[in-house]
């Protein structure tokens, strides 16, 4: 289990993602945010996998299988149609969701934009406080086209976590970290999720930039995958994000509680 | 029904603004369409595009050389042919725009020899383009080639089958084929892989992407591009008869060469025009890819358009007998021009494109593409309602790549062969 958290009920949403983040890192260690496909590979398991994740996260990525997911590589490319021809949705995640609540971390949905927009904003963002969902990551809706999205989600004091990526220009890398909330998404590598072996040799100068942007902690996301990375990364972000590795690990059938332990017992 | 999607009062305002060439706004917006739903890897990309498009397209040089290219190497001029016998069968006076004769056999050639020009210009190492009939990754392998940039094309696997002559032609003209196994296995999956690819090297590879879809600027650009469809078409009405046609047709899938030709005529208020879409087997949802007509504002591959989606916002796979038509999304300003009332569409099932398909045959010795007899079939229907009056179709591209569907539909070659044979 993580250290002491603090008392999650009297703080935002928003809060409650950085303050889970802050209370691992504070401890001296780093948080570790694992991404699942909701309901993969077995619908009837999402609970009590998600449950089990959240017993040793710091905070959980639940993603929302979308039928043309341009920015993931292969696994979850193959999860998200899985998990739709099973069956699964927004709305019974939804469902699901609150049905469970409340859960030992915090709970991010990570979706690309149509669902979202196809539920409608409002009700998507009432929808997510009793479900104990405190925010968002979209990578298909840039800063640009966020205002709608981002003030019915400001309503409920959730968060649009942004990403940033190693080709962000400086001035716009600002602006980014400025209008984050939770935490800052710095994607590690050019590319599709699960996609590279090894993480290149700039990015703790990269995470370093980001860092000195921002008060929010900083995650590093794409392309981690063993606790030798984590162990590299350690010094240079607050947070990993797992997400295709582990995903995999749950295909084959093994205990995910037991892989993210390896990757946090990283020294 | 579907909802009012733009009030009756800001409809006419929106179409002065687009014929004043006010859209797509500084935003990429046609009205509440367009916009750029795109990975923040690829928002760099797109500005850099954007500034290239601004720079280039109004540059006399580029436009200089362009305009050569497309002089000599694509062979524009394309024709407007006077179609007597389907004039005479329709009771109308039919002129048809012959982009089948542009180099490599379709309007594609245009965007992608544009956008080719613009790549080199832009420094890019290589191109990556997704296609659907093959008439976009032919036109991109020529081009590049030309052009002396390498190319990749993605492709599905069910359209790699269905129009194998295409794979064939873009291997010999230089380009990688990859076909797409994930996903639908057509059009659309071939766009995500394409994305997937720039995605990973945004800085060094160029998405030479072939309709008027995408994030802001792509459909812009596509359309500039494809507008000298619609400008020469108009041109040579006005030379050939004095005046312009009652009522324009054109294929949409993506809607590049319906853009490209009604883009130029849509300030001409007397001109009725009038996009096919692709009807397939039936009027159900999954049978057909009727976007404008059945489908709901949604975001598919960087664009807020109509959308085939299903009640969870899952996109719909849909069902055409031409690749080039079975896609699930439309360019943001088809769906503008018909949420503002400019442009009506309507749809061709799969079985009428191809009676209209051997109807030009038959009757003009000119086989269309099946995309293409989409528009002669909307056409027909249109004119037996509307007797006596002049219109223009749109032939985007020429029928050869269909040979393995024809084959299979008319099997008209089958007899010939096995008495050869015997």
């Amino acid at each position: 289990m993580s250290p002491a958290k603090p008392r999650m009920n009297q703080l935002q949403p928003h809060e409650r993602i950085t303050a889970a983040i802050r209370a691992t890192t504070s401890a001296g260690r780093t948080a570790l945010v694992p991404y699942i496909t909701a309901g993969y590979p077995q619908k009837d398991q999402f609970i009590a996998t998600l449950k089990a994740i959240a017993g040793e996260a710091d905070v959980v990525e639940v993603g929302v299988p979308f039928s043309d997911p341009m920015a993931d590589g292969v696994t979850i490319q193959r999860a998200s149609h899985a998990a739709i021809a099973s069956g699964v949705s927004l709305r019974w995640i939804l469902k699901e969701l609150t049905a469970a609540a409340p859960f030992d971390a915090p709970i991010v949905l990570m979706s690309y934009l149509n669902p979202l927009l196809n539920l409608g904003y409002e009700q998507l963002a009432a929808a997510c406080v009793p479900a104990g969902v405190c925010g968002f990551i979209v990578p298909d809706l840039p800063l640009e086209e966020s205002a709608d999205f981002v003030a019915a989600l400001d309503a409920r004091g959730l968060a649009l976590i942004q990403l940033v990526t190693p080709a962000t220009p400086p001035e716009r890398l600002k602006t980014l970290c400025t209008a984050s909330r939770g935490f800052v998404y710095a994607v590690t590598v050019a590319g599709i999720t699960g996609g590279a072996k090894e993480l290149p040799p700039e990015v703790p100068a990269y995470l370093e930039r980001v860092r000195a942007l921002t008060k929010l902690p900083v995650c590093a996301g794409f392309g981690v995958r063993r606790a030798e990375q984590v162990r590299n990364l350690a010094p240079h972000t607050d947070g990993v994000i797992v997400g295709s590795a582990l995903v995999e690990h749950l295909e084959a059938g093994k205990d995910p509680v037991e892989f993210l332990r390896e990757l946090r017992a990283a020294p | 029904m579907q909802a009012e999607l733009i009030a009756p009062a800001e409809r006419a305002g929106l179409l002065k603004r687009l014929v004043a060439g006010e859209l797509p706004d500084a935003r990429g917006r046609f009205g509440p369409f367009g916009g750029r739903y795109a990975p923040e890897t690829l928002i760099p990309a797109l500005e850099r595009l954007e500034a290239g498009l601004r720079r280039f397209l109004g540059d006399p040089d580029f436009q200089a050389e362009l305009g050569r290219e497309l002089r000599e190497w694509v062979g524009r001029p394309t024709a407007l042919s006077h179609a007597p016998t389907l004039s005479r069968r329709w009771g109308a006076n039919v002129y048809l725009k012959r982009e089948d004769l542009a180099h490599t056999g379709a309007h594609k050639i245009n965007n992608a020899l544009g956008q080719a020009l613009l790549a080199k210009r832009l420094g890019a190492q290589r191109v990556i383009a997704e296609t659907g009939a093959g008439q976009h990754g032919v036109a991109t392998a020529a081009a590049c080639a030309r052009v002396g940039i390498p190319c990749i094309v993605y492709m599905g696997a069910v359209d790699v089958q269905r129009q194998a002559p295409n794979v064939e032609r873009m291997v010999q003209l230089g380009a990688e084929v990859v076909p797409v196994k994930g996903g639908d296995r057509t059009l659309r999956a071939a766009i995500d892989e394409a994305f997937r690819d720039w995605v990973s090297d945004p800085n060094g590879s160029y998405y030479l992407l072939g309709s008027a879809v995408g994030p802001h600027p792509y459909p812009l650009l596509v359309r500039e591009l494809q507008s000298v469809i619609g400008r020469e078409a108009r041109a040579q009405f006005i030379e050939r008869t004095g005046g312009l046609p009652d009522a324009v047709f054109a294929c949409v899938g993506g809607g590049s060469n319906a853009i490209g030709l009604f883009h130029p005529l849509v300030g001409d208020a007397s001109i009725e025009l009038i996009g096919v879409e692709a009807g397939g087997r039936s009027a159900k949802l999954g049978d057909n890819a009727a976007t404008l007509a059945t489908g709901r504002p949604g975001v598919l591959h960087g664009t807020y358009s109509m959308l085939l989606q299903d009640e969870e916002g899952q996109v719909q796979e849909t069902h055409s007998i031409s690749a080039g038509l079975d896609y699930p999304g439309v360019g943001p300003e088809h769906a503008l021009l018909r949420a503002i009332g400019r442009v009506t569409y309507v749809s061709a099932t799969d079985d009428e494109a191809l009676d209209a398909l051997r109807e030009c045959c038959s009757s003009e010795g000119i086989l269309p593409a099946i995309e293409s007899s989409h528009a002669f079939a909307g056409a027909r229907q249109w004119a037996v309602r509307n007797p006596g009056k002049t219109i223009l179709i749109g032939l985007s591209g020429r029928g050869d790549k269909d040979m393995p569907t024809l084959s299979q539909v008319f099997g008209g070659a089958r007899k010939i062969l096995a008495e050869a044979g015997q």
